[in-house]
Protein backbone atom coordinates (compact mmCIF):
# COMPACT_ATOMS: atom_id res chain seq x y z
CA UNK A 1 0.00 0.00 0.00
CA UNK A 2 1.50 3.68 -0.59
CA UNK A 3 1.67 6.48 1.17
CA UNK A 4 -1.43 8.14 -0.84
CA UNK A 5 -3.65 5.33 0.01
CA UNK A 6 -2.92 5.23 3.44
CA UNK A 7 -3.63 9.55 3.69
CA UNK A 8 -6.70 9.22 1.48
CA UNK A 9 -7.83 6.27 3.59
CA UNK A 10 -7.14 8.28 6.81
CA UNK A 11 -8.80 11.17 5.45
CA UNK A 12 -12.21 9.06 4.04
CA UNK A 13 -12.06 7.44 7.63
CA UNK A 14 -12.15 10.74 9.58
CA UNK A 15 -14.41 12.35 7.02
CA UNK A 16 -17.12 9.38 7.85
CA UNK A 17 -16.86 9.34 11.85
CA UNK A 18 -16.62 13.36 11.45
CA UNK A 19 -20.29 13.02 9.34
CA UNK A 20 -21.30 10.17 12.28
CA UNK A 21 -20.84 13.09 14.99
CA UNK A 22 -22.60 15.83 13.26
CA UNK A 23 -25.65 13.69 12.04
CA UNK A 24 -25.77 12.20 15.45
CA UNK A 25 -25.64 15.87 16.85
CA UNK A 26 -28.38 16.99 14.63
CA UNK A 27 -30.88 14.07 15.38
CA UNK A 28 -30.27 14.34 19.66
CA UNK A 29 -30.64 18.17 18.94
CA UNK A 30 -34.04 17.67 17.14
CA UNK A 31 -35.20 15.12 19.46
CA UNK A 32 -34.58 17.31 22.58
CA UNK A 33 -36.21 20.27 20.87
CA UNK A 34 -39.29 18.37 20.36
CA UNK A 35 -40.00 16.94 23.49
CA UNK A 36 -38.96 20.21 25.37
CA UNK A 37 -40.65 22.64 22.22
CA UNK A 38 -44.53 22.28 22.86
CA UNK A 39 -44.16 22.94 26.58
CA UNK A 40 -42.24 26.58 25.58
CA UNK A 41 -44.66 27.12 23.58
CA UNK A 42 -48.04 29.42 24.48
CA UNK A 43 -49.74 27.42 21.94
CA UNK A 44 -51.68 24.00 22.21
CA UNK A 45 -51.57 21.77 18.96
CA UNK A 46 -55.58 21.64 19.25
CA UNK A 47 -56.81 25.21 19.69
CA UNK A 48 -58.35 26.32 16.39
CA UNK A 49 -58.56 30.23 15.64
CA UNK A 50 -60.53 31.35 12.52
CA UNK A 51 -59.55 34.56 12.29
CA UNK A 52 -55.95 33.54 12.38
CA UNK A 53 -55.76 31.09 9.25
CA UNK A 54 -53.26 30.04 7.21
CA UNK A 55 -50.57 33.08 9.25
CA UNK A 56 -47.45 33.47 8.31
CA UNK A 57 -44.33 32.19 10.20
CA UNK A 58 -43.87 35.32 13.04
CA UNK A 59 -42.03 35.73 16.19
CA UNK A 60 -44.56 38.34 17.91
CA UNK A 61 -47.84 36.30 18.30
CA UNK A 62 -45.10 33.29 18.97
CA UNK A 63 -46.87 31.29 15.76
CA UNK A 64 -42.71 30.21 15.04
CA UNK A 65 -43.80 28.04 11.99
CA UNK A 66 -46.99 30.15 10.84
CA UNK A 67 -50.44 28.14 11.12
CA UNK A 68 -52.28 26.06 9.04
CA UNK A 69 -56.11 26.33 7.49
CA UNK A 70 -57.76 25.69 10.95
CA UNK A 71 -55.54 28.55 12.47
CA UNK A 72 -54.05 25.58 14.48
CA UNK A 73 -49.94 26.55 15.65
CA UNK A 74 -47.79 24.73 13.65
CA UNK A 75 -44.70 25.15 15.15
CA UNK A 76 -45.97 22.87 18.08
CA UNK A 77 -48.01 20.32 15.63
CA UNK A 78 -44.25 20.06 13.64
CA UNK A 79 -42.83 19.62 16.95
CA UNK A 80 -45.85 16.63 17.69
CA UNK A 81 -45.11 15.14 14.13
CA UNK A 82 -41.19 14.99 14.82
CA UNK A 83 -41.82 13.16 17.80
CA UNK A 84 -44.43 10.63 16.28
CA UNK A 85 -41.42 9.91 13.68
CA UNK A 86 -38.48 9.34 16.38
CA UNK A 87 -41.48 7.16 18.12
CA UNK A 88 -41.72 5.02 15.00
CA UNK A 89 -37.91 4.76 14.67
CA UNK A 90 -37.35 3.41 18.15
CA UNK A 91 -40.72 1.28 17.91
CA UNK A 92 -40.47 -0.46 14.62
CA UNK A 93 -36.60 -0.82 14.69
CA UNK A 94 -37.08 -2.72 18.09
CA UNK A 95 -39.59 -4.99 16.74
CA UNK A 96 -37.29 -5.54 13.55
CA UNK A 97 -34.58 -6.23 15.58
CA UNK A 98 -36.48 -8.70 17.96
CA UNK A 99 -37.50 -11.00 14.87
CA UNK A 100 -35.03 -10.26 12.62
CA UNK A 101 -31.96 -11.47 15.11
CA UNK A 102 -34.40 -14.32 16.37
CA UNK A 103 -34.77 -15.55 13.13
CA UNK A 104 -31.34 -14.95 11.62
CA UNK A 105 -29.75 -16.37 14.96
CA UNK A 106 -31.86 -19.48 14.82
CA UNK A 107 -31.25 -20.29 10.93
CA UNK A 108 -27.53 -19.48 11.29
CA UNK A 109 -27.07 -21.69 14.41
CA UNK A 110 -29.32 -24.71 13.44
CA UNK A 111 -27.98 -24.45 9.71
CA UNK A 112 -28.79 -27.28 7.13
CA UNK A 113 -31.96 -27.71 5.75
CA UNK A 114 -34.03 -25.60 8.10
CA UNK A 115 -31.63 -22.81 7.66
CA UNK A 116 -31.64 -23.06 3.80
CA UNK A 117 -35.40 -23.08 3.78
CA UNK A 118 -35.81 -20.54 6.39
CA UNK A 119 -33.34 -18.45 4.08
CA UNK A 120 -35.22 -19.67 1.15
CA UNK A 121 -38.81 -18.20 2.77
CA UNK A 122 -37.00 -14.81 3.10
CA UNK A 123 -35.48 -14.63 -0.15
CA UNK A 124 -39.30 -14.98 -1.20
CA UNK A 125 -40.97 -12.31 1.32
CA UNK A 126 -38.35 -9.68 -0.35
CA UNK A 127 -40.28 -10.01 -3.03
CA UNK A 128 -43.63 -8.76 -1.37
CA UNK A 129 -45.00 -5.57 -1.34
CA UNK A 130 -45.42 -5.59 2.39
CA UNK A 131 -46.13 -2.25 2.07
CA UNK A 132 -49.42 -2.93 0.20
CA UNK A 133 -50.44 -5.52 3.32
CA UNK A 134 -49.73 -2.77 5.60
CA UNK A 135 -52.27 -0.76 3.98
CA UNK A 136 -54.56 -3.39 3.79
CA UNK A 137 -54.30 -4.07 7.82
CA UNK A 138 -54.59 0.02 7.68
CA UNK A 139 -58.30 -0.16 6.06
CA UNK A 140 -59.34 -3.10 7.93
CA UNK A 141 -58.57 -2.42 11.50
CA UNK A 142 -58.94 0.62 13.64
CA UNK A 143 -55.88 2.91 13.10
CA UNK A 144 -54.31 3.33 16.26
CA UNK A 145 -50.69 4.14 17.20
CA UNK A 146 -49.21 0.67 18.57
CA UNK A 147 -50.61 -1.53 15.61
CA UNK A 148 -49.33 0.85 13.00
CA UNK A 149 -45.64 1.23 14.58
CA UNK A 150 -45.75 -3.08 14.90
CA UNK A 151 -47.16 -3.32 11.43
CA UNK A 152 -43.69 -1.41 10.23
CA UNK A 153 -41.72 -2.78 12.54
CA UNK A 154 -42.69 -6.08 11.32
CA UNK A 155 -41.98 -5.74 7.51
CA UNK A 156 -38.70 -4.41 8.10
CA UNK A 157 -36.92 -7.54 9.71
CA UNK A 158 -35.47 -9.34 6.35
CA UNK A 159 -31.90 -7.70 6.06
CA UNK A 160 -31.47 -8.08 9.65
CA UNK A 161 -32.11 -11.43 9.98
CA UNK A 162 -29.45 -11.69 6.68
CA UNK A 163 -27.41 -10.11 8.38
CA UNK A 164 -27.42 -11.60 11.83
CA UNK A 165 -27.57 -15.34 10.07
CA UNK A 166 -24.34 -14.42 8.37
CA UNK A 167 -22.58 -13.56 11.73
CA UNK A 168 -24.56 -16.38 13.49
CA UNK A 169 -22.54 -18.97 11.20
CA UNK A 170 -19.27 -17.69 12.11
CA UNK A 171 -19.92 -17.01 15.92
CA UNK A 172 -21.06 -20.44 16.23
CA UNK A 173 -17.39 -21.96 15.48
CA UNK A 174 -15.83 -20.21 18.04
CA UNK A 175 -14.22 -21.93 21.21
CA UNK A 176 -16.53 -20.35 23.87
CA UNK A 177 -19.62 -22.15 21.76
CA UNK A 178 -17.94 -25.75 21.51
CA UNK A 179 -16.92 -25.22 25.22
CA UNK A 180 -20.66 -24.16 26.27
CA UNK A 181 -21.76 -27.75 24.45
CA UNK A 182 -19.64 -29.18 26.48
CA UNK A 183 -21.18 -28.60 29.37
CA UNK A 184 -24.38 -28.97 28.40
CA UNK A 185 -25.77 -26.04 27.39
CA UNK A 186 -29.39 -26.36 25.68
CA UNK A 187 -28.98 -25.02 22.25
CA UNK A 188 -31.65 -21.95 22.75
CA UNK A 189 -29.61 -21.10 25.56
CA UNK A 190 -26.40 -20.95 23.51
CA UNK A 191 -27.91 -18.85 20.82
CA UNK A 192 -29.99 -16.33 22.72
CA UNK A 193 -27.16 -15.93 25.71
CA UNK A 194 -24.14 -16.54 24.43
CA UNK A 195 -24.40 -15.77 20.34
CA UNK A 196 -27.01 -13.07 20.46
CA UNK A 197 -24.87 -10.29 22.86
CA UNK A 198 -21.53 -10.56 20.44
CA UNK A 199 -23.84 -9.92 17.85
CA UNK A 200 -24.41 -6.04 19.27
CA UNK A 201 -22.28 -4.00 16.99
CA UNK A 202 -23.64 -5.42 13.63
CA UNK A 203 -26.98 -5.06 15.05
CA UNK A 204 -26.73 -1.59 16.06
CA UNK A 205 -25.43 -0.45 12.21
CA UNK A 206 -28.15 -2.32 10.73
CA UNK A 207 -30.59 -0.84 13.23
CA UNK A 208 -29.41 3.01 11.97
CA UNK A 209 -30.03 1.58 8.88
CA UNK A 210 -33.53 0.33 9.50
CA UNK A 211 -34.69 3.48 11.02
CA UNK A 212 -35.26 5.83 8.10
CA UNK A 213 -36.65 2.92 6.58
CA UNK A 214 -39.61 2.54 9.16
CA UNK A 215 -39.74 6.32 9.07
CA UNK A 216 -40.48 6.59 5.37
CA UNK A 217 -43.60 4.11 5.53
CA UNK A 218 -45.16 5.81 8.28
CA UNK A 219 -44.77 9.25 6.94
CA UNK A 220 -46.18 7.65 3.91
CA UNK A 221 -48.97 5.84 5.28
CA UNK A 222 -49.43 9.44 7.03
CA UNK A 223 -49.26 11.20 3.64
CA UNK A 224 -52.06 9.24 2.56
CA UNK A 225 -54.61 9.80 5.27
CA UNK A 226 -54.27 6.07 6.34
CA UNK A 227 -51.92 6.57 9.46
CA UNK A 228 -51.64 8.74 12.53
CA UNK A 229 -55.13 10.07 12.78
CA UNK A 230 -56.35 13.63 13.38
CA UNK A 231 -56.19 15.51 15.73
CA UNK A 232 -52.88 13.59 16.30
CA UNK A 233 -50.24 14.50 13.56
CA UNK A 234 -47.02 13.16 12.46
CA UNK A 235 -44.71 14.65 9.67
CA UNK A 236 -45.89 12.62 6.51
CA UNK A 237 -49.56 13.95 7.82
CA UNK A 238 -48.32 17.62 7.87
CA UNK A 239 -46.63 17.64 4.20
CA UNK A 240 -50.06 16.34 2.81
CA UNK A 241 -51.89 19.37 4.77
CA UNK A 242 -48.94 21.56 3.19
CA UNK A 243 -49.61 20.06 -0.20
CA UNK A 244 -53.52 21.06 -0.17
CA UNK A 245 -52.03 24.81 0.84
CA UNK A 246 -48.52 24.93 -1.08
CA UNK A 247 -49.77 28.00 -3.11
CA UNK A 248 -51.42 30.09 -0.49
CA UNK A 249 -49.16 29.03 2.55
CA UNK A 250 -45.70 27.41 1.34
CA UNK A 251 -43.95 27.31 4.58
CA UNK A 252 -46.94 24.37 5.71
CA UNK A 253 -45.33 21.89 3.00
CA UNK A 254 -41.77 23.89 3.46
CA UNK A 255 -40.96 23.30 7.36
CA UNK A 256 -42.31 19.41 8.13
CA UNK A 257 -41.38 18.61 4.31
CA UNK A 258 -37.49 20.10 5.64
CA UNK A 259 -37.46 18.44 9.01
CA UNK A 260 -38.75 14.96 7.83
CA UNK A 261 -35.77 15.37 4.95
CA UNK A 262 -33.18 16.52 7.96
CA UNK A 263 -33.92 13.64 10.08
CA UNK A 264 -34.16 10.74 6.97
CA UNK A 265 -30.64 12.44 5.61
CA UNK A 266 -28.97 12.65 9.48
CA UNK A 267 -30.15 8.93 9.75
CA UNK A 268 -28.81 7.69 6.51
CA UNK A 269 -25.65 9.21 7.34
CA UNK A 270 -25.35 8.07 10.44
CA UNK A 271 -26.15 4.40 9.85
CA UNK A 272 -23.25 4.91 6.31
CA UNK A 273 -20.75 6.20 9.01
CA UNK A 274 -21.22 3.44 11.36
CA UNK A 275 -21.07 0.46 8.95
CA UNK A 276 -18.09 1.84 8.02
CA UNK A 277 -16.09 2.26 11.29
CA UNK A 278 -17.73 -0.99 12.40
CA UNK A 279 -18.13 -3.38 9.67
CA UNK A 280 -15.71 -2.10 6.71
CA UNK A 281 -15.98 -5.25 4.79
CA UNK A 282 -19.15 -4.39 3.85
CA UNK A 283 -19.10 -1.67 0.51
CA UNK A 284 -21.40 1.08 1.08
CA UNK A 285 -23.83 1.63 -1.16
CA UNK B 1 -30.71 -22.70 -17.09
CA UNK B 2 -34.57 -24.11 -18.02
CA UNK B 3 -34.79 -26.02 -15.01
CA UNK B 4 -33.33 -22.96 -12.46
CA UNK B 5 -36.12 -21.19 -14.31
CA UNK B 6 -38.70 -23.74 -13.53
CA UNK B 7 -37.40 -23.81 -10.13
CA UNK B 8 -37.95 -20.02 -9.64
CA UNK B 9 -41.42 -20.36 -11.17
CA UNK B 10 -42.63 -22.86 -8.56
CA UNK B 11 -41.11 -21.00 -5.53
CA UNK B 12 -43.34 -17.68 -6.86
CA UNK B 13 -46.58 -19.76 -6.39
CA UNK B 14 -46.84 -20.41 -2.79
CA UNK B 15 -45.72 -16.62 -2.32
CA UNK B 16 -48.37 -15.58 -4.23
CA UNK B 17 -50.99 -17.73 -2.39
CA UNK B 18 -49.30 -16.70 0.86
CA UNK B 19 -50.16 -13.06 -0.52
CA UNK B 20 -53.77 -14.00 -1.55
CA UNK B 21 -54.51 -15.47 1.61
CA UNK B 22 -53.45 -12.90 3.97
CA UNK B 23 -54.63 -10.39 2.19
CA UNK B 24 -58.15 -11.96 2.17
CA UNK B 25 -57.84 -12.94 5.95
CA UNK B 26 -57.07 -9.86 6.67
CA UNK B 27 -60.21 -8.00 5.09
CA UNK B 28 -62.15 -10.37 6.23
CA UNK B 29 -61.08 -10.47 9.92
CA UNK B 30 -62.28 -7.03 9.76
CA UNK B 31 -64.75 -5.49 12.89
CA UNK B 32 -68.09 -4.36 10.97
CA UNK B 33 -69.02 -5.48 7.69
CA UNK B 34 -68.55 -3.56 4.16
CA UNK B 35 -72.02 -2.35 4.12
CA UNK B 36 -72.19 -0.58 7.76
CA UNK B 37 -73.52 3.24 6.78
CA UNK B 38 -74.69 5.39 9.20
CA UNK B 39 -78.40 4.19 7.82
CA UNK B 40 -79.39 1.36 9.21
CA UNK B 41 -80.74 -0.76 7.08
CA UNK B 42 -83.92 -3.01 7.71
CA UNK B 43 -82.34 -6.72 8.87
CA UNK B 44 -84.06 -8.12 5.68
CA UNK B 45 -82.48 -6.23 3.14
CA UNK B 46 -79.11 -6.21 5.09
CA UNK B 47 -79.60 -10.14 4.62
CA UNK B 48 -80.35 -9.61 0.89
CA UNK B 49 -77.46 -7.83 0.28
CA UNK B 50 -75.20 -10.54 2.25
CA UNK B 51 -76.46 -13.17 0.11
CA UNK B 52 -75.77 -11.13 -2.82
CA UNK B 53 -72.43 -10.33 -2.20
CA UNK B 54 -71.64 -13.98 -0.99
CA UNK B 55 -71.19 -13.04 2.60
CA UNK B 56 -73.72 -15.23 4.09
CA UNK B 57 -71.16 -18.04 3.29
CA UNK B 58 -68.72 -19.98 4.90
CA UNK B 59 -65.19 -18.55 5.25
CA UNK B 60 -63.70 -21.36 3.17
CA UNK B 61 -66.41 -21.24 0.97
CA UNK B 62 -66.46 -17.66 0.19
CA UNK B 63 -62.25 -18.12 -0.31
CA UNK B 64 -62.29 -20.90 -2.69
CA UNK B 65 -65.12 -18.86 -4.67
CA UNK B 66 -62.66 -15.95 -4.65
CA UNK B 67 -59.74 -17.44 -5.59
CA UNK B 68 -61.64 -19.35 -8.56
CA UNK B 69 -62.78 -16.39 -10.11
CA UNK B 70 -59.11 -14.82 -9.84
CA UNK B 71 -57.84 -17.63 -11.63
CA UNK B 72 -60.25 -15.96 -14.39
CA UNK B 73 -59.45 -13.03 -14.11
CA UNK B 74 -62.43 -11.96 -12.01
CA UNK B 75 -61.59 -9.78 -8.62
CA UNK B 76 -65.50 -9.50 -8.10
CA UNK B 77 -67.87 -6.80 -7.56
CA UNK B 78 -66.40 -3.31 -6.42
CA UNK B 79 -68.63 -2.45 -3.18
CA UNK B 80 -68.17 1.34 -3.49
CA UNK B 81 -68.18 1.69 -7.06
CA UNK B 82 -71.45 -0.09 -8.23
CA UNK B 83 -71.79 -1.12 -11.47
CA UNK B 84 -68.00 -1.71 -11.97
CA UNK B 85 -66.40 -4.95 -11.49
CA UNK B 86 -63.05 -4.51 -9.79
CA UNK B 87 -61.54 -5.81 -12.71
CA UNK B 88 -63.19 -2.93 -14.93
CA UNK B 89 -61.82 -0.66 -12.43
CA UNK B 90 -58.14 -2.08 -12.41
CA UNK B 91 -58.41 -2.61 -15.91
CA UNK B 92 -59.20 0.70 -17.09
CA UNK B 93 -56.23 2.38 -14.85
CA UNK B 94 -53.87 0.44 -16.29
CA UNK B 95 -52.28 2.20 -19.02
CA UNK B 96 -51.48 5.39 -17.36
CA UNK B 97 -50.11 3.82 -14.54
CA UNK B 98 -47.85 1.79 -16.63
CA UNK B 99 -46.75 4.60 -19.24
CA UNK B 100 -45.88 6.26 -15.83
CA UNK B 101 -43.90 3.55 -14.45
CA UNK B 102 -42.17 1.97 -17.67
CA UNK B 103 -41.03 6.00 -17.89
CA UNK B 104 -39.72 6.40 -14.47
CA UNK B 105 -38.11 2.82 -14.74
CA UNK B 106 -36.12 3.78 -18.24
CA UNK B 107 -34.96 7.26 -16.79
CA UNK B 108 -33.72 5.88 -13.30
CA UNK B 109 -31.74 3.26 -15.10
CA UNK B 110 -30.06 5.35 -17.59
CA UNK B 111 -29.30 8.14 -15.46
CA UNK B 112 -28.42 6.22 -12.50
CA UNK B 113 -26.08 4.23 -14.28
CA UNK B 114 -24.52 6.73 -16.35
CA UNK B 115 -23.84 8.89 -12.82
CA UNK B 116 -22.63 5.97 -10.78
CA UNK B 117 -19.97 5.24 -13.57
CA UNK B 118 -18.69 8.55 -14.05
CA UNK B 119 -18.42 8.82 -10.41
CA UNK B 120 -16.45 5.51 -10.14
CA UNK B 121 -14.29 6.81 -13.15
CA UNK B 122 -14.07 10.24 -11.21
CA UNK B 123 -13.12 9.09 -7.39
CA UNK B 124 -13.11 11.32 -4.68
CA UNK B 125 -12.84 14.52 -6.91
CA UNK B 126 -15.34 16.98 -6.60
CA UNK B 127 -17.57 15.60 -9.31
CA UNK B 128 -17.83 12.61 -7.87
CA UNK B 129 -18.91 14.18 -4.06
CA UNK B 130 -21.60 16.83 -5.61
CA UNK B 131 -22.97 13.58 -7.53
CA UNK B 132 -22.73 11.31 -4.26
CA UNK B 133 -24.52 13.91 -2.22
CA UNK B 134 -27.29 14.38 -4.70
CA UNK B 135 -27.62 10.71 -4.34
CA UNK B 136 -27.45 10.49 -0.74
CA UNK B 137 -30.50 13.07 -0.32
CA UNK B 138 -32.45 11.39 -3.28
CA UNK B 139 -32.28 8.51 -1.27
CA UNK B 140 -33.28 10.26 2.31
CA UNK B 141 -35.75 12.55 0.24
CA UNK B 142 -39.50 10.43 -0.02
CA UNK B 143 -41.44 10.80 -3.40
CA UNK B 144 -44.10 12.79 -1.20
CA UNK B 145 -41.59 15.30 -0.72
CA UNK B 146 -40.07 15.82 -3.76
CA UNK B 147 -43.18 15.48 -5.91
CA UNK B 148 -44.24 18.97 -4.30
CA UNK B 149 -41.26 21.06 -4.01
CA UNK B 150 -41.23 20.16 -7.85
CA UNK B 151 -44.34 21.57 -8.32
CA UNK B 152 -43.92 24.44 -6.58
CA UNK B 153 -41.17 25.43 -8.22
CA UNK B 154 -41.69 24.49 -11.79
CA UNK B 155 -45.40 24.52 -11.91
CA UNK B 156 -46.62 27.25 -9.56
CA UNK B 157 -43.47 29.85 -9.43
CA UNK B 158 -41.87 29.26 -12.84
CA UNK B 159 -45.47 28.57 -14.62
CA UNK B 160 -42.96 26.13 -17.08
CA UNK B 161 -44.69 22.73 -16.65
CA UNK B 162 -48.57 22.14 -15.48
CA UNK B 163 -49.09 21.67 -11.67
CA UNK B 164 -51.76 19.02 -12.28
CA UNK B 165 -52.96 15.97 -14.79
CA UNK B 166 -56.56 17.33 -15.79
CA UNK B 167 -54.72 20.81 -16.01
CA UNK B 168 -53.42 20.01 -19.40
CA UNK B 169 -53.28 17.68 -22.33
CA UNK B 170 -49.66 17.73 -23.73
CA UNK B 171 -46.89 15.21 -23.13
CA UNK B 172 -45.49 17.32 -20.73
CA UNK B 173 -47.89 16.53 -18.00
CA UNK B 174 -45.92 13.27 -17.65
CA UNK B 175 -42.43 15.11 -17.30
CA UNK B 176 -42.98 16.00 -13.28
CA UNK B 177 -44.40 12.67 -12.08
CA UNK B 178 -42.20 10.59 -14.06
CA UNK B 179 -38.80 12.66 -12.88
CA UNK B 180 -40.50 12.50 -8.80
CA UNK B 181 -41.26 8.99 -9.21
CA UNK B 182 -37.47 8.39 -10.55
CA UNK B 183 -35.39 10.49 -8.17
CA UNK B 184 -35.37 7.71 -5.40
CA UNK B 185 -34.40 5.13 -7.64
CA UNK B 186 -31.67 7.45 -10.03
CA UNK B 187 -30.04 8.17 -6.66
CA UNK B 188 -29.75 4.32 -5.43
CA UNK B 189 -28.70 2.95 -8.52
CA UNK B 190 -26.16 5.53 -8.96
CA UNK B 191 -24.80 4.51 -5.77
CA UNK B 192 -25.03 0.49 -6.35
CA UNK B 193 -23.19 1.25 -9.82
CA UNK B 194 -20.19 3.55 -8.73
CA UNK B 195 -19.58 0.93 -5.86
CA UNK B 196 -19.76 -1.95 -7.73
CA UNK B 197 -17.57 -0.16 -10.53
CA UNK B 198 -14.99 0.38 -8.64
CA UNK B 199 -14.95 -2.77 -7.50
CA UNK B 200 -14.49 -4.25 -11.01
CA UNK B 201 -12.11 -1.50 -12.02
CA UNK B 202 -9.79 -2.55 -9.23
CA UNK B 203 -9.71 -6.09 -10.45
CA UNK B 204 -7.09 -8.26 -12.12
CA UNK B 205 -8.49 -8.91 -15.36
CA UNK B 206 -9.66 -4.89 -15.67
CA UNK B 207 -5.43 -4.49 -14.72
CA UNK B 208 -4.23 -6.64 -17.97
CA UNK B 209 -7.04 -4.85 -20.01
CA UNK B 210 -4.97 -1.33 -19.01
CA UNK B 211 -1.75 -3.09 -19.61
CA UNK B 212 -2.69 -4.05 -23.11
CA UNK B 213 -3.18 -0.22 -23.75
CA UNK B 214 -6.70 -0.14 -23.69
CA UNK B 215 -8.40 3.15 -23.22
CA UNK B 216 -10.97 3.78 -20.46
CA UNK B 217 -14.27 4.16 -22.50
CA UNK B 218 -13.14 0.17 -24.47
CA UNK B 219 -12.19 -1.17 -21.03
CA UNK B 220 -15.50 0.30 -19.08
CA UNK B 221 -17.60 -0.99 -22.28
CA UNK B 222 -16.21 -4.07 -23.06
CA UNK B 223 -14.92 -5.58 -19.51
CA UNK B 224 -16.19 -3.83 -16.67
CA UNK B 225 -19.85 -2.70 -18.07
CA UNK B 226 -21.58 -6.54 -17.36
CA UNK B 227 -19.86 -7.83 -14.56
CA UNK B 228 -20.82 -4.06 -12.65
CA UNK B 229 -24.13 -4.24 -13.62
CA UNK B 230 -24.72 -7.35 -11.69
CA UNK B 231 -25.51 -5.87 -8.17
CA UNK B 232 -27.66 -2.93 -10.45
CA UNK B 233 -29.83 -5.90 -11.83
CA UNK B 234 -30.35 -7.43 -8.49
CA UNK B 235 -31.81 -4.28 -7.15
CA UNK B 236 -34.20 -4.48 -10.07
CA UNK B 237 -36.84 -6.05 -7.53
CA UNK B 238 -36.75 -3.83 -4.91
CA UNK B 239 -36.45 -0.81 -7.25
CA UNK B 240 -39.97 -1.98 -8.77
CA UNK B 241 -41.25 -2.22 -6.08
CA UNK B 242 -40.40 1.20 -4.92
CA UNK B 243 -41.62 2.63 -8.22
CA UNK B 244 -45.09 1.11 -7.40
CA UNK B 245 -45.63 1.97 -3.84
CA UNK B 246 -44.26 5.56 -5.31
CA UNK B 247 -46.69 5.23 -8.06
CA UNK B 248 -49.44 5.20 -5.28
CA UNK B 249 -48.25 9.08 -4.06
CA UNK B 250 -47.40 10.64 -7.09
CA UNK B 251 -50.79 9.87 -8.87
CA UNK B 252 -52.63 10.80 -5.61
CA UNK B 253 -50.36 14.09 -6.04
CA UNK B 254 -50.82 15.00 -9.45
CA UNK B 255 -54.13 13.69 -9.83
CA UNK B 256 -53.55 10.98 -12.39
CA UNK B 257 -56.15 8.49 -12.69
CA UNK B 258 -53.84 5.50 -12.64
CA UNK B 259 -54.38 2.08 -10.43
CA UNK B 260 -52.92 3.89 -7.41
CA UNK B 261 -55.36 6.80 -7.36
CA UNK B 262 -58.23 3.90 -7.15
CA UNK B 263 -55.90 2.16 -4.74
CA UNK B 264 -55.74 4.95 -2.64
CA UNK B 265 -59.60 6.23 -2.63
CA UNK B 266 -60.59 2.20 -1.87
CA UNK B 267 -58.66 2.74 1.26
CA UNK B 268 -60.45 6.05 2.42
CA UNK B 269 -63.94 4.54 1.52
CA UNK B 270 -63.08 1.00 3.01
CA UNK B 271 -64.04 -0.58 -0.54
CA UNK B 272 -63.08 -3.78 0.89
CA UNK B 273 -62.54 -6.01 -2.22
CA UNK B 274 -61.23 -3.42 -4.38
CA UNK B 275 -58.49 -2.85 -2.32
CA UNK B 276 -58.01 -6.77 -1.97
CA UNK B 277 -57.92 -7.04 -5.36
CA UNK B 278 -55.50 -4.04 -6.25
CA UNK B 279 -53.06 -5.50 -3.37
CA UNK B 280 -53.66 -8.77 -5.07
CA UNK B 281 -52.46 -7.30 -8.56
CA UNK B 282 -49.68 -5.70 -7.14
CA UNK B 283 -48.01 -8.38 -5.40
CA UNK B 284 -48.67 -10.29 -8.50
CA UNK B 285 -46.82 -7.70 -10.64
CA UNK B 286 -44.15 -7.54 -8.17
CA UNK B 287 -43.69 -11.59 -7.68
CA UNK B 288 -43.79 -11.60 -11.75
CA UNK B 289 -41.40 -8.81 -12.42
CA UNK B 290 -38.80 -10.47 -9.64
CA UNK B 291 -38.93 -13.73 -11.29
CA UNK B 292 -38.41 -12.38 -14.29
CA UNK B 293 -35.23 -10.48 -12.31
CA UNK B 294 -33.87 -13.43 -11.22
CA UNK B 295 -34.12 -15.58 -14.31
CA UNK B 296 -32.08 -12.46 -16.41
CA UNK B 297 -29.77 -12.75 -13.43
CA UNK B 298 -29.29 -16.72 -13.92
CA UNK B 299 -28.69 -16.27 -17.44
CA UNK B 300 -25.77 -13.72 -17.00
CA UNK B 301 -24.13 -15.02 -13.62
CA UNK B 302 -23.79 -18.91 -14.31
CA UNK B 303 -22.58 -19.28 -11.07
CA UNK B 304 -26.28 -18.30 -9.34
CA UNK B 305 -27.77 -21.68 -11.60
CA UNK B 306 -25.67 -24.00 -10.59
CA UNK B 307 -25.70 -23.59 -6.84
Amino acid sequence: MSAGIVVSRVTTEMRRSRAVTISGGILIAIAVFAIIGPFISPHSYLTTDFDGRLAEPTLESFHLFGTDDLGRDLFVRTLLGGQVTLLVAIVASVVSLVIGVAYGAVAGYVGGRIDALMMRAVDALYALPFIFLVILLMVAFERNFLLIFVAIGAINWLDMARIVRGQTISLKQREFVDAAKLIGVPSWRIIFRHITPNLLGVVIVYITLTIPQAILVESFLSFLGLGIQEPQTSLGALVNGGVSQMEQAPWMLLIPAGLLAVILLCFNFLGDGLRDVFDPRQESR
Amino acid sequence: MLRFALLRFLWAIPTLLLVIVLAFLMVHAAPGGPFDAERVLPPEIEDNIARAYHLDEPLPQQFTRYLKGLLKGDFGPSYRYRDYTVSELIGNAIPVSLKLGVLAMGLAVTVGIAAGTLSALRQNTVLDRVTMGFAMSGISIPVFVVAPLLILFFAVKLQWLPASWSGSNSSWRFLLPVVSLALPQVAYIARLTRASMIDVLGSDFIRTARAQGLGTISIVRYHAMKPAMLPVLSYMGPAIAAILTGSVVVEQIFGIPGVGQFFVRGALNRDYTLVLGIVIFYAALVIFLNFVVDVVYGFLDPRIRHR
